[in-house]
């Protein structure tokens, strides 16, 4: 594969559907944005198998580099991080656009060329090695998602899309001032070397900050995170399974590539601010899932809860929190996608999201109810599934940093079981007390085919994640070791107590195990 | 002394000249009828003036003793005039057409003021610099008013007028009391006088030629005529003033700064950041509640002369070139802008200008509405479109000459600002169908508007080209 440009091919093939697609008829237009987004999965298959995972290989794989923009350059290349994280952005495409086959009836050259868009500009994102190039990609996909969510969304759809837009613009714009700040500094627009350069720990905190304020918009962290549940809810089903699946990611990818990386020092200082939000975000937002009565907004607060412990995990500074983060993301993005097409196969027949309106679908529709009972359990994060996986290290790896939040954090696990499953048993469990309801037919084959892939994903994630640490352990031990020297001291370290005199010492054993007993 | 080298330095001016007084002679005795014609030539002199820039930058940058300056600064600038001005002459005819008013005067006032903005952007004396900015501004005038049966139109030029007036007779007051206390009208000579530090005189004098100057550029304070000027003048003339004129204004202002009053940098300074500032934030909030597109474009001129001014206000040579890079790409947004703004025209073909009238212009007129979306996408400084990259150098030599709170704060501002941009795309693609346009544009009007929304697409391909332009621009002033 040596100097072949498989990362710009694999953004030329959606741009190219894109603009094929805006010039085609409504079938052309599905056909031609279902065939780019499968030869990019080839190909994103070919980059995994290509990549290289041994120990002793190169950090930055498949790069390429021309200087065709003046101030910034055409810099791509790819980590272990960021080649998970275009893996389920390729995978996740094919889906959406399946999603999309018959549910948007209207202007689908537009709406498919949108998508195709968004995938050059995700996959732009986690590819991009100078500074500026990320950022006019991670910047760019708010025209395409405005134009998702305004056009084809719901009925509320304009506020939303205002909402999203100007959000998560006034976020990015002040990091963009504090990378101005740093190529002046550095010298280099180069991610890499950026990632290597000890900036002034004075400094760090501002643009930490900065970088956060983009970073927490997007991810996103609560109080920020309002933005979501209305562009959600409003954004067609393919737009929330690649809002969910995709773009929320990038918030966790900026922390991973950028915050932590770049400004160790900062990080650490401010870590208790990150572990104060995401413990509010845990609990607050599951309390709020519980008692929502749509759907997807439902799915978009257990989002939110779910991305905070993908934080605390990345502020934990040890390489079982920043893994389970990792996994998190993976896990999420997939079971997340999963239900809200899952949402979207029953608002399709029924045209509402309100879960008063449904009930008992487990004797009408056997298949679903199956199905979107797997997406449930690996959502609450049962063993075997891929959010047990990430849940897990995570919160293992923050309890080495601060036992306090992995307690507060832990119950997140607990209000997510109580929310999921109050879901399930209204949507699928009881009586079937609507009659439009009962009616509607199972899932056809169109439909079994969007979710079959992804709960075959769900499950090998959560029986061998091995597949998908493997890249990316090298890396992240790389940035533990970065971030190693500003970490915070943990509370729950094993302390020795004082050498005991023997004569004393049944006692203190006794004392020592009633202490335990509490 | 008029010495050969120096007539060839303003070669480009010559050729206006003479163009412009040949084409009124043939406009005077072949009537009306000869409109058409002498479009195209206007546009042909145009063109040979702007080749003849390149005569003029080798026999520069002195000309005429230091009266004129003819470097790559000056050419920079004229460039971008000369096309600005080409393209407010394509754009028009059909436009007047409709009105009744398609005159061969229109192309030719164009050529004077087109004279007088050169004279602008290359003076290196204040009375250069005044006589040039009367002549801009007396073809102005008469432009605002063009068609003079049309009550808004006629409503325009006078309102021009008085206020632009006032303004000269400001920008005069400075000039004579820089040349009271410095004792010289010559930039270089004004830039020795301030070197011994600024006095009290000579800062009065250094706020009212500010003034003036920002008056030209329309920056608030001095904003107040723009969005009446812009809505009540034909179409085509509210294109050209806001592109060509504001080019010319911004160069003259960046020079008079640097070189004229560079040693009272400090002094300046202030003034340009609360202009900038100002600007930035009521053509932003001003612009929300506009229903007229030419009222909003008018604003959305305010708020982009802000950003403008937030490079000079580095003072650095990485920020004048910031400021004229940032020109170039306006002036390329809003023809581009006016291109489709001149083709909402009703099924009957006369013009309409509310923004209401562009509702579900995504399902009528496909292209059109796509091509707006990219200005309006543009303007409001989102990547990957080329207006980003406007911003990006602007706030790029704000944070590199250590003004990074100034940066923050007007990046944040721009959040405002995008939000009427994104009310005018809301329109086209979200809200149902309003009656329909015209079912198509003119040829001219679609290929200069093509060619504007590749440039502000593919933008960044002309990095290299921009950057080293800009460069070497900025570096002749320092």
């Amino acid at each position: 594969m040596d100097g072949f440009p498989i990362l710009s091919l694999m953004m030329a093939v959606p741009m190219a559907g894109a603009i094929a697609c805006l010039y085609a008829g409504a079938s052309q237009a599905r056909l031609i944005a279902l065939v780019a987004t499968l030869v990019d999965l080839v190909l994103g298959v070919v980059l995994w198998m290509n990549f290289d995972q041994s120990g002793t290989a190169a950090q930055w794989q498949f790069q390429e580099y021309a200087p065709i923009f003046g101030r910034f350059a055409w810099a791509l290349g790819i980590d272990g991080i960021a080649l998970v994280l275009i893996m389920l952005t390729v995978f996740l495409m094919p889906i959406c656009i399946g999603a999309s086959w018959l549910a948007i009836e209207k202007r689908v050259g537009e709406y498919m060329a949108a998508f195709l868009f968004m995938e050059v500009l995700m996959i732009g994102v986690f590819t991009a090695q100078d500074l500026y190039l990320f950022y006019i990609m991670f910047e760019a996909g708010l025209i395409p998602m405005y134009l998702i969510i305004g056009i084809w969304g719901g009925a509320d759809r304009i506020y939303a899309s205002y909402k999203f837009f100007l959000y998560t613009l006034l976020g990015s714009v002040l990091m963009l001032i504090a990378m101005m700040w740093m190529v002046h500094e550095a010298g280099t627009t180069d991610i890499p070397t950026l990632m290597a350069y000890n900036f002034d720990p004075h400094v760090q905190t501002w643009l930490w900050l900065a970088f956060f304020a983009s970073f927490a918009v997007k991810m996103p962290m609560w109080p920020v995170h309002t933005w979501l549940p209305d562009a959600h809810v409003q954004a067609p089903t393919a737009g929330s399974v690649i809002l969910a699946g995709v773009l929320l990611k990038m918030g966790g990818y900026g922390f991973i590539r950028f915050s932590l990386p770049m400004f160790p020092e900062a990080s650490a200082q401010l870590a208790p601010l990150v572990w104060g939000l995401s413990m509010v975000a845990v609990v607050y937002t599951s309390l709020v899932a519980l008692v929502q009565s749509d759907m997807k907004k439902l799915i978009a607060y257990s989002s939110v809860a779910h991305m905070a412990i993908v934080t605390v995990g990345l502020f934990a500074f040890n390489q079982a929190g920043i893994e389970g983060a990792m996994m998190v993301m993976l896990g999420h993005g997939l079971v997340s996608g999963a239900l809200f097409l899952c949402v979207g196969v029953i608002y399709d027949r029924l045209h509402t999201r309100e879960i008063s309106r449904y009930g008992g679908l487990s004797i009408n529709m056997p298949k679903y109810a199956v199905l979107f009972m797997l997406f449930t359990m690996a959502s609450v994060g049962l063993p075997g599934t891929s959010n047990f996986v990430g849940e897990f290290l995570s919160l293992m790896g923050i309890y080495q940093a601060s036992s306090w939040v992995a307690l507060v954090c832990t119950t997140g696990i607990i209000l997510g079981a109580a929310y999921m499953l109050y879901l399930y048993r209204r949507i699928c469990y009881g009586e079937q007390k609507n009659a439009d309801a009962a009616a509607m037919p199972d899932l056809s084959m169109r439909e079994v085919w969007l979710l079959a892939p992804i709960a075959a994903a769900v499950l090998w994630m959560g029986i061998y994640p091995e597949s998908f640490l493997a890249p990316m352990r090298s890396d992240i031990r790389a940035l533990e070791a970065r971030i190693a020297s500003a970490a915070p001291a943990g509370d729950s370290k094993i302390k020795m107590g004082p050498a005991i005199p023997a004569a004393e010492a049944h006692h203190e054993e006794a004392a020592a195990a009633h202490g335990e007993a509490h | 002394m008029i010495d050969s080298a120096s007539l060839l330095a303003v070669l480009p001016e010559l050729i206006l000249t003479a163009g412009g007084l040949i084409l009124m002679l043939i406009a005077a005795y072949g009537g009306d009828a000869t409109a058409r014609v002498i479009n195209w030539l206007s546009v042909l002199t145009l063109a040979v003036a702007g080749v003849a820039l390149s005569c003029s930058l080798a026999h520069g940058p002195v000309a005429f003793d230091g009266l004129v300056r003819a470097d790559a600064f000056s050419v920079f600038a004229k460039a971008l005039i000369y096309g600005a001005a080409a393209a407010a002459i394509l754009l028009a005819p059909r436009y007047f057409i409709t009105g009744g008013a398609l005159r061969p005067e229109y192309p030719i006032l164009i050529l004077f003021a087109a004279i007088g903005m050169g004279m602008m952007v290359s003076a290196g004396d204040m009375l250069t610099l005044y006589v040039g900015l009367e002549m801009n501004s007396l073809a102005s005038y008469v432009l605002a008013s063009f068609m003079r049966q049309d009550e808004r139109s006629s409503e325009a030029g006078l309102k021009y007028f008085v206020l632009g007036s006032l303004a000269s007779g400001i920008l005069l007051y400075g000039i004579a009391l820089l040349y009271g206390f410095t004792g010289s009208t010559a930039f270089d000579g004004i830039a020795v006088a301030l070197g011994d530090g600024v006095s009290k005189g000579e800062l009065f004098g250094l706020v009212f030629v500010l003034a003036g100057l920002a008056f030209k550029i329309s920056a608030v304070p001095f904003h107040m005529w723009t969005p009446d000027v812009y809505e009540g003048a034909p179409t085509p003339v509210t294109t050209f003033f806001a592109s060509a004129p504001k080019v010319a204004a911004m160069g003259l202002t960046v020079r008079v700064a640097i070189e004229a009053l560079g040693p009272a940098g400090l002094d300046w300074q202030q003034v340009v950041i609360f202009v900038a500032l100002a600007s930035i934030l009521f053509g932003a909030v001003a612009a929300i509640g506009q229903t007229n597109i030419k009222r909003l474009m008018a604003y959305s001129s305010i708020n982009n002369v802000g950003f403008a001014l937030i490079g000079l206000a580095a003072g650095t040579p990485a920020g004048a070139a910031a400021t004229m890079s940032y020109m170039a790409i306006y002036v390329v947004m809003t023809i581009g802008g006016f291109a489709c703004i001149l083709q909402m025209r009703d099924a009957d073909g006369r013009p309409v200008e509310t923004i209401a009238s562009l509702a579900g212009l995504s399902r009528s007129r496909k292209g059109l509405a796509a091509a707006l979306a990219i200005f309006m996408f543009s303007m409001a400084g989102i990547p990957p479109l080329f207006g980003f990259w406007a911003k990006f150098l602007v706030f790029d030599a704000a944070v590199a000459a250590g003004l990074t709170a100034l940066a923050a704060f007007g990046i944040a501002m721009s959040v405002i600002g995008a939000f009427y941009y994104l009310k005018v795309i809301k329109t086209m693609y979200f809200d149902e169908p309003a009656a329909p346009y015209e079912a198509r544009g003119g040829a001219v009007e679609n290929i200069i508007l093509t060619a504007c929304a590749a440039v502000i697409v593919l933008g960044y391909f002309l990095n290299p080209v921009l950057d080293k332009a800009s460069a070497a621009a900025a570096a002749s002033l320092f």
